[in-house]
């Protein structure tokens, strides 16, 4: 997935559409919004970035998974299978994002990229909802995919990338 | 000026502001682990040396705690579960990636194991036992016969149990306090010197307790050494390791760490130890309370700590 720091406005559609489709608890969310600003008047920068599970190629969290609950999908969408996760809280020590949280019901929850709808060819809830468009999903192999074209001519990011886990989010800027 | 917020509101229970999803049962836990293994450890290595009759609390006496300290440690981990219901998912798959996984096998090979081992001593520790059934006493009989082979393994396993407690926490990068490959070796040390101060409490034997103090000594001095190493480590690395040594230099840990683990918790206990070993006389019960009490600290320390420091936000 790439992110438009450029036109994200922090409106937080996304997280409350996420909270909707997938009846994420209250009081929880699986993506947030995070407000950079830097620099002193009058130069000063604002940033906006939409933040969720990075789905990192090389993924700490699906590494310490005891039971194998935590596994990278096909298609490279990380995810948490409940009835196996033990809730034993390794893989959220181990993601340096604090993408995931432990669920009311016990096991591990976080975003799955709304793969139910993405296995339907739909977008991500957040992607759909997101009145700006600062948000691209697709299969970064595939040259003439949303996030591909969206990426073709930016500058881009990734966040914490000497944390190693190749993550998978990309912050245009 | 530089500042990042959570626009969108974020107090997810254990995440935020700081993580805190591992709470005191696994500090215990890391501290039973390790006291078992030390104590395990010793108790095999005296029977593989042939030192049986010389060492009685070492081989005999202090064993009986480690599998109450195994089993209280079990019971500390499954309380920490929040999926209790399906616990049993760790045992029908081994992941060699995952340090919990292979820590919960070796768990489950140890703890029978110290079961046994101070079963095979109940009728010299307590004339008159009686095991009832037959099969037990040949059970018996034949454990008896091949301790030499028993203690080898479980010297094995309790160093793979020692090392683990602390490759938990290294396993984890993305916690810069924790993911440092000295932390194995040096929660198997520390767990070690808790072992040998357990067994220093119960040994009323005064050539025991000389030959444990001495290797208490060695090991306190080479954990010394490890928790220079990994401060020297954390000075010397990138920016989050600075900020994680930061909470032990002058940072909130400051106090606690240095004043009851490293000074009361090591360097006391030790300087006693070595006064004793000159002849001094020193309550026999103050050096293993104060190795025991500063182990304890240090893993609530370092599970505490750990916690707090990240990469981002
Ligand atoms: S962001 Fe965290 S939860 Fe998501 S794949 Fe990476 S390590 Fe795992």
């Amino acid at each position: 997935m790439a992110i438009d720091t450029k036109k994200c406005v922090g409106c937080s559609d996304c997280v409350v559409a996420c909270q909707t489709e997938n009846n994420v608890p209250h009081g929880y969310c699986r993506d947030w919004i995070v407000e950079n600003v830097s620099g002193t008047y009058p130069v000063v920068e604002m940033e906006f970035r939409s933040e969720r599970c990075n789905h990192c190629d090389n993924a700490p969290c699906v590494r310490c998974c005891p039971t194998g609950a935590s596994h990278i999908a096909e298609g490279g969408i990380v995810l948490v299978t409940h009835d196996e996760c033990i809730g034993c809280g390794a893989c959220i020590e181990s993601c340096p994002y604090d993408a995931r949280y432990p669920h009311p019901d016990g096991y591990v929850d976080k975003c799955t990229f709304c793969i139910h709808r993405v296995e339907k060819g739909q977008n991500p809830a957040c992607v759909d909802v997101c009145p700006t468009h600062c948000l691209h999903f697709g299969d970064l192999e595939d040259p003439n995919s949303d996030v591909s074209l969206a990426m073709k001519d930016r500058k881009w990011r990734v966040l914490a990338p000497e944390a190693g886990t190749k993550p998978q989010l990309y912050f245009l800027m | 000026m530089k500042e990042e917020i959570f626009a969108s509101g974020r107090h997810i229970p254990h995440i935020d502001p700081y993580l805190n999803i591992w709470h005191w049962p696994i500090a215990l836990y890391l501290f039973l682990g390790g006291l078992a293994a030390g104590i395990l450890f010793f108790a095999g290595y005296f029977v593989v040396k042939g030192k049986e009759k010389e060492m009685p609390a070492t081989v005999k006496w202090a064993p009986i705690i480690a599998p109450i300290a195994l089993v209280i440690g079990l019971l500390a981990l499954f309380y920490d579960l929040h999926h209790k219901l399906y616990f049993w998912q760790l045992y029908t798959t081994i992941r060699f990636t995952s340090p919990m996984s292979w820590g919960a096998w070796t768990l489950m090979a140890i703890t029978p194991l110290s079961f046994v081992w101070v079963a095979s001593y109940m009728k010299e520790m307590f004339p008159g036992w009686d095991w009832k059934l037959k099969i037990l006493d040949r059970f018996e009989a034949w454990v008896i016969e091949n301790r030499v082979p028993f203690a080898w393994i479980m010297m094995v396993l309790s160093i793979i149990l020692g090392v683990y407690t602390g490759i938990l926490l290294s396993a984890f990068n993305a916690r810069p306090l924790w993911n440092t490959s000295i932390l194995g070796p040096l929660f198997l040390t520390s767990g070690l010197s808790t072992g040998l101060a357990a067994i220093l409490w119960i040994s009323k034997n005064e050539h025991e307790r000389k030959t444990i103090s001495r290797i208490d000594l060695v090991l306190i001095l080479v954990e010394l050494f490890f928790i220079v190493h990994l401060f020297m480590g954390f000075l010397a690395g990138t920016a989050v390791k600075n900020e994680a040594a930061a909470l032990f230099l002058g940072g909130e840990f400051t106090v606690t760490f240095w004043v009851f683990v490293v000074i009361l918790g090591l360097v006391f206990p030790a300087t006693l130890e070595a006064m004793e070993l000159r002849g001094f006389h020193v309550p026999a019960w103050l050096p293993p309370l104060l190795i025991l009490f500063g182990g304890l600290v240090f893993r609530f320390v370092m599970v505490d700590a750990g916690q707090i420091t990240r990469f981002l936000y």
